[in-house]
C-alpha cells in the first residue's frame, strides 16, 4: 500500500450550479449561432439547488425541514464552452418528432421478423414444424438454426478452465433450449401483424429437462447441468487478493459484522426496445444493419463472423437510440438472425422487439448473492473485508464481456472508497435456466457498494459510533492511493463529499425531523452512501480482467471543410448522453469555433475507423480526450498554414477566437479558417512546400493506468408507513465529483436519472422465476418501473477534483447515480427500522417486508454477526 | 403484441348494437373505450372475431340526477367526465365518485375508459366495481328482449365475469341514494396501478338537516373491499360495528377496520400475501373511515 | 424443418377497411386491417414517426397523442375507433418553420429529455393537460406526469419544464 501527497488538493472547489449563472442567454445564442432565440432565465436557483420535497398526502406530521442552498458559485473562464450548459443540439429534432429511431426506418419492401421462442425453461428440442407458419397469410419465410447455419456467438476470457468455462450462444437454438423466450426460429412476413399470426402456427415439441432456476439450485450437489461442459453450473470462479493472515485479523478483531444479501434480477429497460433493420445493398456489396446498439463495431465483428463475411461486407449503422443502459452494449442473437434473413431473402427485414420479449427474452442483470464480513478495531477502523459473491448470469455468456462481467467487477473493486488493509474475495458466475445477463448501468457496483455501506452502518451500530463518523475514519484521503486490490485511485473528494453531504442533511434539519417523528411514533430514517465509480476503463483495466478482446481506446478523426466547419468522428455511441453537444463543446474550445461549426459523427462502421462504443462511463473520458487530441492535431496544421499565409513562423501565431489564426501580440494580423481551408483544398498550389493538401487529423486515446474515479456521497431520508409498508422518500441529496463537468446540466441529468434507476432497484423492480423457470414479469403491470410519483426530486451539489490525464479534466458521470442510490435508500430504511431490531438487506425492499418488519418489532437484532456457519 | 384479426363493426344505436351482438354470437365483443380490452387483445389473451364499437352510441354519455335523489351515469361516460364534473352534476352526496377517479389508471386512460366498460370488465380491484357495490347501484342491461335491471350485489360473478349475456350491453348505472360521508382509498406499489387492496366506505348520520359527525350519532354505514376476493365485496361484519351506532371516532373506526380484516380471507399472489392483504384491509378501512367522517 | 421459397408472402384473405382520419388538421384515408392500432397507422401508414411505441399495453405512454384535445394512448385504440375524432401528434407542436413551441422550449431549457424516446408522449400529455388546466400546479403536474414512463431523467426536470411553461403562459396572459 502506498500513499503520496495529493497534488491537486488545493484545486478542490465546492460549487453549486444554478444553470442561469453558467452562461448568459446572449452568450449561448451567440456561440450557438442562434441569436435571437428566446431563453428564459430559470426561475429560482434556490429552488433548483434545493429540489423540493414531493408533496404527499401524509397528513398530520411535522413540517418537513426546508432546504438550504450551499456552495460557492462556479465561474468558468470566459469564452470557453467546456463547463457551460449550452442548449443540447440533439433536442430540436427529438422535440419535434423528427428523430430517427430504428423503428422509424422503413425501406421499400421491408419485411417484418419475429421469433418462435421457447415456452419451456430447459429442454431438448424434439421437433420444429413450421409448415403451418408458412401457410399463414402474409408469411414470407421461416428459418430454423439448420436452415441458416450461422456461427455461434462466443465470448471468452483468457483464463484457465478452473476459472472460466467457455460456452457458446447459438443465434437460434439448435437441439437444446435453456430459458423461456430463447429464440428457436425466425419468421418473416409482410407486416408486423401477420408475423405474429405466423408465430402462433409454429409447432415445437420438447423433451423437457429439469430447470435450474436459482443460484443456490445451480450450486446444489447433483444439480442438473445447464451446459454439459460446465460442472456445478459454474462459468466463472475466481478467488482474488487473499491477504496473508486475514483469518487471524478476523479472529482478533474487536468487531466483526456480516451482511448477507440477495439483489433482485432487473431489466435495464431502455424505453426503446432492441431492434434492427437489415438490408443487402448490391451496389456496395454490403449488408447494412441498422440497429440500436451501444457498440456498433462489436456487432459488426459478430455479424461478419456469424455470417461468414469479411467485416468490410457488413456495415452497422446506429440511428437515434432510445436509451441503452448497458443492455445494448452486448451483441444480441436476434439482430444477427435478422441480418441472415435479409441476406438470404435479399429483401430488407425489420425486427422490433416487443415489450413482452424485452422483459422476458432479452438480457437481464443484477441478480447477485453476497456473504460478506468485515473486521473493525474498537475505534471503528476497518481491518479486513472478506466476501463471497455469486452472480446468477442466466443461460449464456454475453459478448464481448462474458459471464465474468459481474463477479469480476465486484471482486476487483469491492474495497470501494475505504482504506482496507486485508481483503479476500471469491467471485462466481453461475448459469441457470433464465434469460441471460448483460452489463447494466453500474455493473455490480450498486450491489457491492450496498454491501460495504451496510457493513459500515452495522459496525457503527455495534461500536456505538455515528455512521458518518465511522466512514470518515476510513475513507481514502491521500491520493494517489493504491489499494489492497492493486488498483490505484486518482485524486477524489471522498472525505469532502461526505462532510458536505452530512452538513446539508443537518442544516436542512432532517435529524430534528427524525427525532420529532419518532416522538409521534412515526418512522423516519436517514441513510448515506459514500462511493466512487471507476470511469474510463482503458485497455490496461480490461486486460486485467483477462478479456480475450480488450476494449479501451478510442480513435477520433477530424476534418475541416472549405467553409471552416469541422466534422469529427468518435467511436463512442450516444444513446441519450448528449455527445453531439458535449464532444462538440470540447472540439469547439480547442479550435476556437462556434458550436454550430462542429458536427459529430458516430455510429457508422463505414465512417468510423474503429470504436468500442459507449459503456462504463467512458465517453467523455476516452472519447472526449480523443476528439480533443484530434482537434489539437488539426490546430497544429492550421497554425502552420496560417503562419504561412501571414508570412511568419508557426511559433509566432496562435488560434484566434471565432475560428482563425493570428499573430501573437498583433491580433490585427489574422487569417480566418476559410482562408486556410481555401489553400488546403481549392488552391493547393499555394501550400508551403512539403505540406499535404487537406485539413484532417486522426488521434487516439487510451487510459493506460487504472482509470479515473468519480465519487459521490448520497443521502436519503425516508419515512416508512406502518399501515401499508410504503417507503416514502422525503429527501434525496447527492454531492458528486466528476472532475470538470463539460456540461453541468447534462451531468445533473445523468445523476438524477441514475438515482432513479438505483431507487427502482432498491424498492420496485424485479423479475422472479417460478419453479418451472417461468418469468414473473411479462408486462409493465408486473415489472414495476417507478413513475414521477415514486421518484423524488434530487438536490445535487458539485465538487470538482479534475482528472489529471483527460483532455478536459473530466471524469465519467454515467453510472454514479445508479451505484449510490440502493445503499443510501437501504441504509435509510434500516435507520428507520432501527427501533424494531429488524434489518433488511435484500432488494427490492417491498412494502410487505417493511410492513412486516414494523409489525414485528421491536425485538432483538435478527441479523447475525460473527462467525457462525461460515 | 399485435391483436389477432377481427372484423370491426360500428353500431349506430343501442338496438343495432344489441342486434349485431346477437347475430355474431360468442365471437363478438363490444368495445367502448377499450382501455382494458385492447391491451388484452395485444397479448392475444382476448381474441374476439368481431368487435362492435359502441363508443358512438347516442345518449349514453351523461350524468343525471333523478328527482328521487338517485344519480344515473350513462355507460359511455368516461372516467374523465366524472373526474371533471362540477358540483352541480354530482352534489356533495356523490362527490366520492369524482374523488375516486384519481385512482383510476392515469389521465390518458381516464379520457378514454368508460364507467360502463369498467364495470362490465369486472376487475375485482376496479374502482367503479367497488363503488357500484358500495352504493348498491342498479345496473341496467339492454338486450334483444329489452331492459333488465341487475343489483350490483348480483352483477359480479368472479374474475372478469359478470351477469351480462353476450348479447346484452350495460347501458346505465344508477346510484340510488347519495352518501355525503363516503370515501374510497387503496394501495398499490405504484400510484395508478390496480390496487392490491381497495376499500370504500359510507357513514350514515341520518337525513335530518344539520345531521353530521359533530352533531349526530352514527346510524350505520357500509364497507366494501376490492382485492380480497374474485369480486368486490361488502363486509357485513364490519358494517355491524357502524350500525351499532355511537360516536364516529377513532376507536370505533379501529374496531370496524379490525372486524373487516378478520372477516376476509384474501388470496395471496405476487403482489401481496394473504396476510399482507388482510393488514392492508385494516389500514385502508380505517383510513377511508377517517376520510369519510371529515367530509 | 425448413422454410422459405420465393420471398413472396403467402396469400390469403386479410380483411381491410377504409379508415378516414383527421390528423393534425389534415384528412387521411388509409386502407388497413381493422386490427391496426392508431399508433401503427400514424407511424407506418401516415409516416408520422414522432409518436413512439414503448409497450403496446398502455402503461408507458410513449404513444400518447391528443384525441379531441385530450391525451390518449394511441396503442390502446384501433385506428378505426379514431374516425370522426381530431388526432394531434407531436409533429403539430412546432411552428411551420420548425420554431419550437413554448412547451418544447421549456423541455430543452430544463434538460427534460435525454434519449428523447419518451419525449413526444410527455409533450402531448402536457399539451393536453395545460390546455385543460391552465391554472395547474406542480403537484398536479407531477400526478399527470406519472402517467408516462421515462427511464433517463428521473422525471424532475420534466415536471419543472411543464410547470415553467404553465407559469409563463399565465404570465403572458396577465400581461
Amino acid at each position: 500500500m502506498t500513499t503520496t501527497a495529493n497534488p491537486t488538493r488545493g484545486g478542490l472547489t465546492a460549487r453549486a450550479l444554478p444553470p442561469e449563472n453558467l452562461v448568459t442567454a446572449g452568450e449561448v445564442a451567440a456561440r450557438e449561432g442562434t441569436a435571437g432565440r428566446p431563453r428564459a432565465a430559470d426561475s429560482s436557483a434556490a429552488r433548483r439547488a434545493a429540489g423540493s420535497v414531493p408533496s404527499a398526502a401524509t397528513g398530520g406530521e411535522a413540517a418537513h425541514p426546508t432546504a438550504v442552498d450551499s456552495g460557492a458559485r462556479h465561474h468558468r473562464p470566459a469564452g470557453r464552452l467546456v463547463g457551460a450548459s449550452v442548449r443540447r443540439r440533439e433536442d430540436p429534432r427529438l422535440l419535434t418528432g423528427r428523430g430517427r429511431f430504428v423503428d422509424d426506418l422503413h425501406p421499400a419492401g421491408v419485411l417484418h421478423a419475429a421469433f418462435v421462442r421457447s415456452t419451456v425453461a430447459h429442454a431438448e428440442v424434439a421437433s420444429v414444424d413450421l409448415a403451418d407458419v408458412l401457410a399463414t397469410p402474409g408469411v414470407v419465410a421461416a428459418f430454423t438454426a439448420d436452415d441458416l447455419g450461422l456461427g455461434d456467438i462466443s465470448a471468452r476470457l483468457a483464463r484457465p478452465v478452473e476459472e472460466f468455462v467457455p460456452t457458446d450462444m447459438p443465434i437460434l437454438a439448435r437441439d437444446r433450449v435453456r430459458f423461456v423466450g430463447e429464440p428457436i426460429a425466425i419468421v418473416i412476413a409482410d407486416d408486423a401483424y401477420a408475423v405474429e399470426d405466423g408465430l402462433e402456427a409454429a409447432k415445437v415439441t420438447y423433451r423437457t429437462l429439469p430447470p435450474v432456476v436459482s443460484d443456490t439450485a445451480a450450486l446444489a450437489p447433483g444439480a442438473p447441468l445447464v451446459h454439459d461442459n460446465a460442472p456445478a453450473n459454474t462459468l466463472v470462479d475466481v478467488a482474488m487478493f487473499a491477504t496473508p493472515g486475514i483469518d487471524e485479523v478476523f479472529a482478533g478483531a474487536a468487531c466483526v459484522v456480516r451482511v448477507r444479501t440477495k439483489t433482485g434480477r432487473q431489466n435495464a429497460l431502455p424505453l426503446e426496445t432492441r431492434g434492427a433493420v437489415a438490408e443487402w445493398i448490391d451496389k456496395d456489396g454490403q449488408l447494412v444493419l441498422h440497429t440500436c446498439t451501444q457498440t456498433p463495431h462489436q456487432v459488426r465483428t459478430v455479424a461478419a463472423r456469424s455470417l461468414g463475411l469479411d467485416e468490410q461486407a457488413v456495415r452497422v449503422v446506429v440511428p437515434d437510440m432510445g436509451g441503452g443502459f448497458g443492455i445494448k452494449c452486448v451483441v444480441g442473437r436476434e439482430e444477427i438472425a435478422v441480418a441472415a434473413a435479409a441476406l438470404r431473402l435479399r429483401r430488407p427485414v425489420k425486427w422490433i422487439e416487443d415489450r413482452k420479449d424485452a422483459l422476458t427474452a432479452s438480457f437481464l442483470a443484477r441478480e447477485q448473492r453476497y456473504d460478506a464480513r468485515a473486521a473493525f478495531d474498537a475505534e471503528g477502523r476497518i481491518l479486513a473485508l472478506d466476501a463471497d459473491v455469486v452472480c446468477d448470469m442466466g443461460a449464456y455468456s454475453c459478448y464481448p464481456f462474458t459471464a465474468g462481467i459481474e463477479p469480476l467487477m465486484a471482486s476487483a473493486e469491492m474495497p470501494s472508497v475505504y482504506r482496507v488493509p486485508a481483503y479476500r474475495v471469491r467471485g462466481r458466475a453461475v448459469t441457470t435456466n433464465k434469460a441471460p445477463t448483460a452489463p447494466y448501468r453500474g455493473v455490480s457496483r450498486p450491489q457491492y457498494v450496498m454491501v460495504v455501506e451496510r457493513l459500515f452502518e452495522r459496525a457503527a451500530r455495534e461500536l456505538g459510533l455515528d455512521p458518518v463518523e465511522i466512514r470518515r475514519r476510513n475513507v481514502i484521503t491521500e491520493f494517489p492511493y493504491t489499494g489492497v486490490n492493486n488498483i490505484t485511485y486518482d485524486p477524489g473528494s471522498y472525505r469532502e463529499s461526505l462532510d458536505l453531504c452530512e452538513r446539508l442533511v443537518r442544516e436542512e434539519g432532517w435529524y430534528e425531523a427524525k427525532a420529532a417523528a419518532a416522538a409521534e411514533g412515526r418512522h423516519l430514517g436517514i441513510g448515506y452512501s459514500c462511493f466512487s465509480e471507476r470511469t474510463g476503463y482503458g485497455s490496461a483495466a480490461f486486460a486485467a480482467r483477462k478479456m480475450e478482446v480488450v476494449p479501451g481506446f478510442d480513435i477520433a478523426e477530424i476534418r475541416m471543410d472549405t467553409t471552416g466547419a469541422v466534422t469529427v468522428t468518435s467511436g463512442t455511441q450516444n444513446h441519450g448522453q448528449s455527445h453531439e453537444t458535449t464532444l462538440a463543446q470540447i472540439v469547439a474550445d480547442r479550435l476556437g469555433l462556434d458550436l454550430a461549426k462542429v458536427r459529430l459523427q458516430q455510429g457508422d462502421t463505414d465512417r468510423i475507423t474503429y470504436g468500442w462504443g459507449t459503456f462504463a462511463s467512458r465517453s467523455v473520458v476516452v472519447g472526449g480526450s480523443a476528439v480533443g487530441r484530434a482537434a489539437a492535431k488539426l490546430a497544429d496544421k492550421l497554425l502552420v498554414l496560417g503562419a504561412h499565409l501571414l508570412g511568419t513562423e508557426a511559433g509566432e501565431v496562435e488560434l484566434a477566437p471565432g475560428g482563425g489564426v493570428r499573430v501573437r501580440g498583433d491580433h490585427a494580423r489574422a487569417v480566418p479558417y476559410t482562408a486556410i481551408a481555401e489553400i488546403a483544398y481549392l488552391k493547393s498550389n499555394l501550400l508551403p512546400e512539403g505540406c499535404e493538401p487537406g485539413l484532417a487529423a486522426t488521434a487516439s486515446f487510451d487510459v493506460l493506468d487504472d482509470g479515473t474515479f468519480s465519487n459521490a456521497t448520497h443521502a436519503c431520508v425516508v419515512e416508512l408507513h406502518a399501515g401499508t409498508g410504503r417507503v416514502e422518500i422525503l429527501r434525496y441529496i447527492c454531492v458528486e465529483d466528476c472532475g470538470v463537468a463539460v456540461h453541468p446540466q447534462v451531468v445533473e441529468g445523468q445523476c438524477r436519472g441514475g438515482i432513479a434507476q438505483g431507487i427502482a432497484g432498491a424498492l420496485f423492480e424485479q423479475v422472479t422465476y417460478d419453479d418451472n423457470g417461468e418469468p414473473s414479469a411479462t408486462s409493465f403491470m408486473d415489472y414495476k418501473v417507478p413513475t414521477a410519483l415514486e421518484i423524488p426530486d434530487v438536490a445535487i451539489h458539485h465538487l470538482e477534483t479534475p482528472c489529471l490525464f483527460t483532455e478536459t479534466g473530466a471524469k465519467g458521470a454515467g453510472e454514479g447515480g445508479t451505484i449510490g442510490a440502493p445503499a443510501a435508500v437501504l441504509n435509510a430504511v434500516n435507520d428507520a427500522l432501527a427501533p424494531t431490531g429488524t434489518e433488511l438487506d435484500d432488494t427490492p425492499v417491498t412494502p410487505e417486508t417493511v410492513r412486516n418488519a414494523l409489525a414485528n418489532g421491536p425485538r432483538a437484532a435478527a441479523a447475525p454477526t460473527g462467525e457462525e456457519d461460515r | 403484441m399485435k391483436p389477432a384479426p377481427f372484423t370491426y363493426h360500428r353500431a349506430r344505436d343501442t338496438e343495432g348494437a344489441v342486434r349485431l351482438l346477437a347475430e355474431l354470437g360468442d365471437d363478438a365483443k363490444p368495445i367502448a373505450g377499450g382501455q382494458s380490452l385492447v391491451a388484452m387483445m395485444g397479448f392475444r389473451l382476448a381474441r374476439p372475431r368481431h368487435l362492435v364499437d359502441i363508443a358512438r352510441l347516442p345518449d349514453l354519455d351523461y350524468l343525471r340526477r333523478d328527482a328521487d335523489g338517485a344519480l344515473r351515469i350513462g355507460a359511455l361516460t368516461t372516467h374523465h367526465t366524472v373526474e371533471t364534473a362540477g358540483d352541480g352534476a354530482l352534489g356533495a352526496g356523490y362527490a366520492v365518485l369524482r374523488d375516486a377517479m384519481r385512482w383510476v389508471g392515469h389521465l390518458p386512460i381516464r379520457t378514454r375508459g368508460t364507467v360502463g366498460g369498467s364495470i362490465a370488465h369486472a376487475d375485482a380491484t376496479a374502482e367503479w366495481c367497488l363503488l357500484a357495490v358500495l352504493f348498491d347501484a342498479e345496473l341496467t342491461a339492454y338486450g334483444p328482449h329489452g331492459e333488465r335491471r341487475i343489483p350490483a350485489a348480483e352483477f359480479f360473478h368472479g374474475f372478469y365475469t359478470n351477469a351480462l349475456e353476450p348479447d346484452e350491453l350495460l347501458v346505465d348505472v344508477r346510484f340510488p341514494a347519495p352518501a355525503r360521508h363516503a370515501a374510497l382509498t387503496e394501495f398499490a406499489e405504484r400510484h395508478g396501478d390496480f390496487a392490491i387492496v381497495s376499500a370504500a366506505v359510507t357513514l350514515d348520520f341520518g337525513p335530518e338537516e344539520g345531521a353530521g359527525p359533530g352533531t349526530t350519532p352514527l346510524r350505520g354505514g357500509r364497507v366494501a373491499l376490492g382485492g380480497v376476493a374474485p369480486t368486490p365485496v361488502r363486509v357485513p361484519e364490519a358494517e355491524e360495528v357502524l350500525a351499532a351506532g355511537g360516536r364516529a371516532d377513532a376507536a370505533l373506526f379501529a374496531e370496524c377496520a379490525a372486524r373487516a380484516a378478520a372477516a376476509v380471507d384474501p388470496p395471496g399472489d405476487a403482489n401481496g400475501s394473504s396476510q399482507y392483504r388482510r393488514s392492508l384491509v385494516r389500514t385502508l378501512v380505517e383510513q377511508a373511515l377517517e376520510e369519510a367522517v371529515n367530509r | 424443418m425448413t422454410a422459405e421459397s420465393t420471398a413472396q408472402a403467402r396469400t390469403g384473405y386479410r380483411e381491410r377497411q377504409l379508415v378516414v382520419l383527421d390528423v393534425n388538421g389534415t384528412e387521411h384515408e388509409v386502407l388497413v386491417e381493422p386490427r391496426r392500432t392508431l399508433v401503427d397507422v400514424l407511424r407506418h401508414d401516415l409516416g408520422l414517426t414522432g409518436t413512439h411505441v414503448g409497450c403496446e399495453h398502455g402503461i408507458c405512454g410513449a404513444c400518447t397523442v391528443l384525441v379531441d384535445g385530450r391525451p390518449a394512448r394511441a396503442c390502446l385504440m384501433f385506428a378505426a375507433q379514431a374516425e370522426g375524432s381530431a388526432v394531434r401528434t407531436v409533429e403539430s407542436l412546432a411552428g411551420p418553420d420548425g420554431e419550437l413551441s413554448d412547451l418544447q422550449e421549456a423541455f430543452t431549457r430544463h434538460h427534460a429529455l435525454q434519449c428523447g424516446f419518451c419525449t413526444p408522449g410527455f409533450l402531448m400529455l402536457a399539451e393536453g393537460h395545460l390546455a385543460a388546466c391552465p391554472r395547474t400546479d406542480k403537484a398536479e403536474i407531477r400526478e399527470v406526469v406519472a402517467a408516462n414512463l421515462c427511464r433517463c431523467t428521473g422525471y424532475q426536470t420534466i415536471v419543472e419544464a411543464i410547470d415553467d411553461c404553465a407559469r409563463q403562459r399565465r404570465n403572458r396572459e396577465e400581461d
